[in-house]
C-alpha cells in the first residue's frame, strides 16, 4: 500500500476512534450521536434479523431503475443537444440551474398523475439524475479533438465507423464520469424521496427512526448507506480507471 | 441576442407541453401555467410570502458566508499542499456522493431545531463543490507564473493579491455559482422539517394538502430564482475569466 492509502486509513480510524472515546467520554450526548462500535453493532443485529433487507431490496432496484432510465435518456439528450447547437445554447441556462429546484416537490404531483407506487420515485430519481448525465455527454462530445474528426474523413470512414471507432472512445472519459454522478444523484434522490415523502425504503426507514427516537436504528441505517455509497462509489472508481488504462493502451 | 431570443422560445415549447400535460391529467394533479402563473403572482404580491421568503434569504445568506469561508479555506489548503489534497480527494468525493439529507436527523440532533439547522445543513450542501473548485483553481495555476514572480521577487502579500487571486478568481466563481445552487436546495430542504417559516416550509404545507397549484407557482419562483442568480454569477464569472487572462499577461 502506498503512503497517501495510509494515511487515509489513520485518517479514518483516527475520526472513528476519536469520535469513540467522545461518545463514550460524554463530551457528545448519548441522545445525540451513539459510539461507533454501537452504531456498527446496530448495524450486524439489523441485517441479521433480516428486517432491513426488505427496504434496502426495494431501494437498490428502484436506485438501478432510475440509473438506467438516466443514462439512456441523458445520452440521448447530450446526443441531440450536441446535434442541435441552437438549442444548446438557449438550454444552456436552463441546465445549469436545474439543480436548484428540489425536484422532489413534485412527488405528490407525480402521485397523482402515476398512482401510489413505485413509479413517481423512479421518475423523481430519473429527473435529478438524468441531466448530470445529458451535461456530462454534451461536455464529452464538444471536446472531441476537431482533428480526430478530421482524419477520420480524411481516411473515409463512414458515419457509423466514426462515431464508433473515433467519438466514442473520445469521449468515453466523459459518459463514464457521467454515469458515476449520475448514480450518485440518483442515489441521492430517491433516498431524499423515501426520507420526505415515501413510505417504505431506507430513506423513509431512517426517517421513521428519527421521529421514533430510535438512535439505535436510525444511525445503524445511517452507517449502512454511508459504506453503500462507498463501496458504489470505489467499484465505479475502479471499473473507470480500467476502462481509461484500456484506453489509453488502444 | 439570438441564444437569448432561443431560450425564450424553448421556455415557451415546454410550457406548451407543460400545457398539454395538464389537459391529459387534469386539474387536480398539474395545475394549468396560466394558473401556476397566477397563483405565483397572488404570493408574490401577498405579505405572507415575504416574510417566508425573507426567513429563507437570511438562513441562505447565513449558510452561503459559511460555505464559502469554509469551502475557500479547505480549497486553498487542499490545492497548495498536494500530500492533504491527495489524501482528502476520496473523501470530498465520497462525501458529495452521500445522500446528505439522510444526515438530516443527526444535524437537528446536533443543532437543535430552528435557524441554526438549516444554515448548517444549507452550508453542507454548498461547501463540497466550493472546496472543489477552489483546488482545482489553485492546482491549474501555471507554475510559470509562480516561478517567474519568484524571479521577480514578489512578496507572498503580493504573489497573492496579483497572481493566485486574479489565477483562481473564475474558479472561485464557478465554485460560488455551483454552490449557491446547492446551497438554496439545503437550505429548503433543510426548511421542509423543523422550521416554523420559510420557502421551505410553504411547500411542506403545499404538499400535505396537497395543491398543485402553490407546489408548482412555488418551485415556479425557486427556479426563476435560481436562473437569475446562477446568470449574474455567471456574467460575473465570464467576465473575470477575461480579466484573469489579462492579468496573467501583465504579470509576464
Amino acid at each position: 500500500m502506498s503512503r497517501i492509502a495510509w494515511l487515509r486509513l489513520a485518517l479514518i480510524a483516527g475520526s472513528v476512534l476519536a469520535l469513540e472515546a467522545a461518545c463514550r467520554g460524554g463530551l457528545i450526548a448519548a441522545f445525540t450521536m451513539i459510539p461507533p462500535s454501537e452504531m456498527a453493532a446496530a448495524l450486524i443485529e439489523l441485517l441479521s434479523s433480516g428486517k432491513g433487507w426488505v427496504d434496502v431490496g426495494r431501494t437498490l432496484r428502484i436506485i438501478a431503475t432510475c440509473l438506467t432510465v438516466a443514462v439512456v435518456a441523458g445520452l440521448l439528450l447530450g446526443i441531440v443537444l450536441h446535434l442541435l447547437p441552437r438549442l444548446r445554447r438557449a438550454a444552456e441556462p436552463l441546465l445549469t440551474s436545474y439543480y436548484a429546484v428540489p425536484v422532489f416537490v413534485l412527488y405528490p404531483t407525480f402521485i397523482m398523475l402515476f398512482g401510489a407506487n413505485d413509479v413517481p420515485l423512479i421518475i423523481i430519481g430519473a429527473l435529478f439524475a438524468v441531466i448530470v448525465m445529458a451535461v456530462n455527454t454534451l461536455t464529452g462530445l464538444r471536446r472531441v479533438p476537431p482533428v480526430l474528426l478530421k482524419v477520420a474523413r480524411m481516411q473515409g470512414l463512414s458515419t457509423v465507423a466514426t462515431v464508433w471507432q473515433v467519438m466514442l472512445p473520445a469521449t468515453a472519459p466523459f459518459l463514464v464520469t457521467g454515469v458515476k454522478l449520475a448514480l450518485a444523484y440518483a442515489f441521492i434522490g430517491v433516498i431524499a424521496g423515501e426520507f420526505i415523502l415515501s413510505t417504505a425504503g431506507i430513506g423513509h426507514a431512517i426517517a421513521y427512526a428519527y421521529n421514533d427516537f430510535d438512535n439505535r436504528t436510525m444511525y445503524a441505517l445511517l452507517l449502512f448507506i454511508i459504506a453503500l455509497a462507498t463501496v458504489l462509489n470505489l467499484s465505479l472508481h475502479a471499473w473507470e480507471q480500467r476502462l481509461l488504462r484500456r484506453l489509453g493502451k488502444a | 441576442m439570438s441564444a437569448r431570443l432561443d431560450t425564450v422560445l424553448l421556455v415557451a415549447v415546454l410550457v406548451a407541453i407543460w400545457q398539454a400535460l395538464h389537459m391529459i391529467a387534469g386539474d387536480l394533479a398539474l395545475s394549468s401555467p396560466v394558473d401556476t402563473v397566477a397563483r405565483a403572482a397572488q404570493l408574490l404580491a401577498s405579505a405572507g410570502f415575504w416574510r417566508h421568503a425573507a426567513a429563507s434569504g437570511v438562513a441562505l445568506a447565513l449558510a452561503l458566508a459559511i460555505a464559502v469561508l469554509g469551502g475557500v479555506g479547505l480549497g486553498v489548503w487542499l490545492g497548495a499542499h498536494r500530500l492533504s489534497g491527495a489524501v482528502a480527494e476520496p473523501f470530498l468525493i465520497a462525501f458529495y456522493t452521500l445522500p446528505k439529507i439522510t444526515l438530516y436527523p443527526v444535524i437537528l440532533l446536533i443543532f437543535g431545531l430552528g435557524l441554526s439547522a438549516k444554515v448548517a445543513f444549507g452550508a453542507l450542501h454548498g461547501i463540497m463543490p466550493i472546496t472543489v473548485f477552489v483546488m482545482a483553481g489553485i492546482r491549474n495555476i501555471d507554475p510559470v507564473l509562480l516561478k517567474s514572480a519568484r524571479v521577480l521577487r514578489l512578496s507572498p502579500a503580493q504573489v497573492v493579491w496579483r497572481l493566485i487571486l486574479p489565477a483562481t478568481l473564475p474558479e472561485l466563481l464557478a465554485g460560488l455559482r455551483v454552490g449557491l445552487s446547492m446551497t438554496l436546495l439545503g437550505t429548503l430542504i433543510g426548511e421542509m422539517f423543523a422550521a416554523k417559516a420559510g420557502i421551505g416550509q410553504l411547500l411542506i404545507r403545499a404538499i400535505a394538502r396537497i395543491d398543485s397549484e402553490t407546489i408548482l407557482a412555488l418551485t415556479l419562483i425557486m427556479f426563476a430564482f435560481a436562473l437569475a442568480m446562477n446568470a449574474i454569477l455567471l456574467a460575473i464569472e465570464r467576465r473575470s475569466r477575461g480579466a484573469s487572462g489579462k492579468a496573467s499577461i501583465e504579470l509576464l
